[in-house]
C-alpha cells in the first residue's frame, strides 16, 4: 500500500515509540496535521508560540530521557524554534525537530514562508537534514531518533518539504541504524580506567564533579555506588543537580559562580578531580588559570571535543558515563581487595575539613519577616513537595536561588536552561514534563521578567488542562541583570527596572487559570498550601524583596575562591526599596 | 602555549550537499582559520576529499580535528603535519607578451619551472604551473616583470608519504588511550 509522505512520518514516528508531538500547525504541514486528525494515536500539544514548543520537548525530554519531538510549520514556524534548538544542543537534550519546508521546486525563490533553516539551524543542530525524496523519509526519520539519542545527546531537525508531505510511496521502515562515519564511543578504555582507579585510591583530597552527562547516561546509580564506595565530596554543576541526592552527607552542593563556599574551595584544593559529564563550563570554573590548581585530572566525557576544549587533563576517558563508572568502581574494588577499610581513613582528615567549610559559610540569607525573602518562598516549596515533583526554572537570580535552595533529590527531576540560559524556558518546559508525567507535581518556578518571555503559555496550560503549578517571584526588576548593575555598573539599573508587569493574578483569569498572590511574609504558606492543593493549573505570584542578591558570587572572570558573599559597597538604601514595595 | 604552526588536514565526508557548509561553518563559528580549501569527490564517488590549510597552536588544532570528527558527515579525518607528506597546489597565470623577446622569456620561464603553456593569444600567454607553494612563488616572481594580467591559485591538496602511513604514531590530539577501540 502507498503511503503518502505525512503518513509515513506519523508511522515512523510511532515506530520510535513517540507519544506526543508538541507542535504548531501552518501552511505546508497541514497534511500532516490532517493525518494526526485522522490518527489519534499520537497525541498533538498544542503550543502558542513556536518556541514554547521545542523548550516542552526539551521538558518532556529531560523528565524521560526520551527523544522531545516538535513539529511547526515552515518560514517563521522554522525560525521560531531556533532559540529552543540552540538551548537543547547546549545542554545536549535530544530532540527530532520537524519543520515544513516549501516545495522542493520553489526552494531559493523566496517563496512564502520560506526559510533557509537548514542553513540557519546547522551550527545549533547536533545535525539536520533535508528530506528531498520520499523513498528517504523513514530512514531519515530513523537515523534522525538515533543521531539525536546516541553519543552526547542533541536536537535534530528534518525538513520536510511540501511535495515530499504529500508523495505517495512504499513504506519501508528500516530495522537498524549505520552510519559509516557516526559512532559514538561507549566504553571507556580499560587502562585509562585502571590508571584512573589508581589515581582514585592514591588521593588524598579527591572531588567528584558531575554534571549533566550522568543524567543523559541514566548513570545515577553508578555515581552513587562510586560515592558510597570511596566516600568522595561530590559537587554537582547546575545541570548535573539530582544526580546526587541534594540530601547526601557526601554532596557538597553546586560548584561555581554562584556555588557553595565548600564546593569551590574543595574544587581549588583538592589533589584529584574526577570531572564526569561535565564540559569545565565558564560560569563553572571562573578563571580557568586558577581552577583547581593543586589536582591532577581525570575527565570521562563522551564528547571527545569536551576534553581538554577548556581545562587541562592527566587522564582522559571518552565514552559513556554509565559504562565507565561501573568498570572504575570494579577496578577500584580490584585495587582494594588486599586493604580495604584503609582507604576511607586516607581521606577522613580532608571530608573533616569539607565539612569545616560548610560551616564556615551555608548557604543562607537574611531572614526578614518585614518583607518576602524568594530563598524563603523556594524553602517553604521544598518543604510542602519533600522534593518530590519536577521543578523547572527559568533564568536568572530565582533559577540560582531554585538550584541552592531546592534539594534535588532525583535525577530528570530539574529542568533549567543550563549552558544557553534561555529566558522563557522554564514554563513551556514544566509542560512537556507534565505531558510525560501526568500524575507528578510539576512546578515552574520562574520571575516576572523570564515568564513575561513565553506567557502565552498559559494558553495552552488553560485549553489542554494541564496542572503545572507556575511560583512566579515578583522583584519588579530582571533580578540578575540589576545585581550585576549594583556591583560592577555604580548602581546605574540601566533597563532593568520592569516594575510595570501587568497584574498577575488577573491576567491568570483571564486566561482561565487560577491566579493566587502573597504580598506579605504571613501570606506565603497560605498561597503555597491552597495553590497546591488545587487540581488544575494554578498561577502563585510573591511580591519578592527587590534587591535581593544571590550569594556567594564569584565575580565573572574571578578565580572560585575569591567568592563574596555581601554586595561589593554595601549601600543602605533603605528607602528607595521601601518606595518600590509600596508602590 | 606551544607556537602557531601551518597544519596541513585531510578530511573525507560524505558526499553530500551541504556537508562544505557544515564544514566551513564550523571553522567560522568557532573562529579557526582556513587558508586554502579544496574539495573533490574520491575514487568512491559516495565520499568528497578535503585539504584544509589551517593555522593554529596544538590546542586549537587538537580542537579542529575533534571538532571536524564530531561532523555526523565527517568518516575520516587527518592531520597531515603529524606525517611527512607532500603538498602541490596549481596556479593559472596570463602574462602580457606584447613586447619583443616576451614571448621567448615567458618560454623559457615556463621551461626552468616545467610549467606549461596552455593558451596564447597574440598579446599573451597563458602559463599553467604545478608544485610546492615555494615553486609556485618563485615562478611568479619570475613572471612579474612581464606584467601579470590575470593570475589564478587552486587550493592545496596534499598527500602522507608513503612510507610514514602505515606507521603506529600515536596522534599528538589525543592522549594516549583517550578512546577505546571498543566502540
Amino acid at each position: 500500500m502507498k503511503m503518502s509522505g505525512a503518513e509515513m512520518l506519523l508511522e515512523s514516528l510511532k515506530r520510535e515509540h513517540v507519544q506526543h508531538i508538541f507542535g504548531y500547525p501552518g501552511g505546508v504541514v497541514l497534511p500532516i496535521f490532517d493525518a494526526l486528525f485522522k490518527d489519534p494515536s499520537l497525541q498533538v500539544v498544542l503550543t502558542r508560540h513556536e518556541q514554547g514548543a521545542v523548550h516542552a520537548a526539551e521538558g518532556y525530554a529531560r523528565s524521560t530521557n526520551k527523544v522531545g519531538v516538535v513539529l511547526v510549520t515552515s518560514g517563521p514556524g522554522a525560525t521560531n524554534t531556533v532559540t529552543g534548538l540552540a538551548d537543547a544542543n547546549m545542554d545536549s537534550i535530544p530532540l527530532v525537530v520537524i519543520t515544513g519546508q516549501v516545495p522542493t521546486k520553489m526552494i531559493g525563490n523566496d517563496a512564502f514562508q520560506e526559510a533557509d533553516i537548514v542553513g540557519i539551524s546547522r551550527s545549533c543542530t547536533k545535525h539536520n537534514f533535508l528530506v528531498r525524496r520520499i523513498q528517504d523519509l523513514p530512514r531519515i526519520i530513523k537515523e534522525a531518533f538515533y543521531i539525536a539519542r546516541t553519543g552526547r545527546p542533541g536536537p535534530v531537525l528534518v525538513d520536510l518539504p511540501k511535495d515530499v508531505i504529500v508523495d505517495k510511496g512504499d513504506f519501508i521502515y528500516p530495522d537498524s541504524v549505520s552510519i559509516r562515519s557516526y559512532n559514538p564511543t561507549m566504553q571507556g578504555n580499560r587502562w585509562q580506567i585502571r590508571k584512573a582507579a589508581q589515581a582514585i585510591s592514591k588521593a588524598k583530597r579527591p572531588v567528584i564533579y558531575a554534571g549533566g552527562g550522568i543524567i543523559s547516561s541514566d548513570a545515577t546509580k553508578e555515581l552513587l555506588d562510586l560515592v558510597t564506595l570511596t566516600n568522595i565530596p561530590t559537587t554537582l554543576t547546575l545541570m548535573g543537580l539530582g544526580a546526587l541526592s541534594g540530601t547526601h552527607p557526601r554532596f557538597m552542593g553546586m560548584l561555581g559562580m554562584h556555588g557553595t563556599y565548600a564546593a569551590n574551595m574543595a574544587i581549588h584544593h583538592c589533589d584529584l578531580l574526577i570531572a564526569v559529564g561535565v564540559r569545565f563550563d565558564d560560569r563553572v570554573t571562573g578563571k580557568i588559570s586558577e581552577f583547581s590548581p593543586h589536582s591532577k585530572v581525570i575527565h570521562i566525557d563522551i564528547d571527545p571535543t569536551s576534553i581538554r576544549k577548556n581545562f587541562h587533563v592527566d587522564i582522559p576517558i571518552v565514552g559513556d558515563a554509565k559504562n565507565i563508572l561501573k568498570d572504575l568502581i570494579e577496578e577500584i574494588k580490584e585495587i582494594n581487595k588486599p586493604e580495604p577499610p584503609s582507604k576511607d581513613k586516607l581521606i577522613d582528615t580532608w571530608i573533616e575539613q569539607v565539612d569545616e567549610w560548610e560551616k564556615e559559610h551555608p548557604l543562607t540569607y537574611e531572614h526578614d519577616t518585614d518583607v518576602i525573602k524568594p530563598q524563603y518562598v523556594i524553602e517553604k516549596v521544598y518543604q510542602f513537595t519533600q522534593g518530590d515533583c519536577i521543578v523547572s526554572t527559568d533564568v536568572g537570580q530565582h533559577q540560582m536561588w531554585t538550584a541552592q535552595f531546592f534539594k534535588f533529590i532525583k535525577p530528570n527531576t530539574w529542568l533549567t536552561s543550563g549552558g544557553l540560559g534561555t529566558m522563557g524556558y522554564g514554563f513551556p518546559a514544566a509542560i512537556g514534563a507534565q505531558k510525560a508525567h501526568p500524575d507528578k507535581r510539576v512546578i515552574a518556578i520562574t520571575g516576572e521578567g523570564s515568564f513575561m518571555m513565553n506567557i502565552q503559555e498559559l494558553a495552552t496550560v488553560a485549553s489542554l488542562d494541564i496542572p503545572v503549578k507556575i511560583v512566579i517571584l515578583n522583584n519588579k526588576y530582571l533580578g540578575m541583570v540589576r545585581q550585576w548593575q549594583e556591583f560592577f555598573y555604580g548602581g546605574r539599573y540601566s533597563s532593568s527596572f520592569i516594575g510595570q508587569s501587568p497584574d498577575f493574578v488577573k491576567l491568570a483569569e483571564a486566561f482561565g487559570i487560577v491566579g493566587l498572590k502573597a504580598s506579605r511574609h504571613d501570606e506565603v504558606e497560605n498561597v503555597i498550601l491552597d495553590g497546591f492543593s488545587r487540581r488544575g493549573p494554578v498561577l502563585m505570584e510573591f511580591h519578592v524583596d527587590p534587591e535581593e542578591n544571590v550569594f556567594p558570587m564569584v565575580p565573572a572572570g574571578g578565580s572560585n575562591i575569591e567568592m563574596i558573599f555581601e554586595a561589593p559597597e554595601h549601600r543602605d538604601d533603605r528607602k528607595k526599596r521601601d518606595s518600590i514595595l509600596t508602590a | 602555549m606551544s607556537e602557531i604552526q601551518k597544519h596541513f588536514i585531510q578530511v573525507v565526508v560524505e558526499n553530500k550537499f551541504g556537508v562544505l557548509s557544515r564544514v566551513a561553518g564550523l571553522f567560522s563559528a568557532r573562529g579557526f582559520n582556513i587558508d586554502s580549501l579544496s574539495v573533490a569527490p574520491g575514487i568512491d564517488p559516495t565520499v568528497s576529499q578535503m585539504t584544509i590549510e589551517t593555522q593554529g597552536d596544538d590546542h586549537v588544532v587538537e580542537q579542529i580535528v575533534k571538532q571536524l570528527n564530531k561532523l555526523i558527515d565527517v568518516i575520516k579525518v587527518v592531520d597531515l603535519s603529524e606525517f611527512s607528506f607532500l603538498c602541490r597546489e596549481t596556479l593559472l597565470i596570463r602574462v602580457n607578451t606584447a613586447r619583443p623577446g616576451d614571448r621567448e622569456e615567458a618560454f623559457r620561464i615556463s621551461e626552468i619551472f616545467r610549467a606549461r603553456i596552455v593558451d596564447s593569444s597574440p598579446a599573451t600567454y597563458t602559463i599553467e604551473v604545478t608544485g610546492d607553494t615555494e615553486k609556485i612563488e618563485a615562478i611568479l616572481n619570475f613572471l612579474k616583470p612581464l606584467g601579470i594580467k590575470e593570475i589564478i591559485r587552486s587550493g592545496k591538496i596534499a598527500i602522507a608519504r608513503e612510507e610514514q602511513h602505515g606507521g603506529h604514531r600515536p596522534s599528538k590530539h589525543s592522549i594516549e588511550g583517550e578512546y577505546s577501540h571498543h566502540r
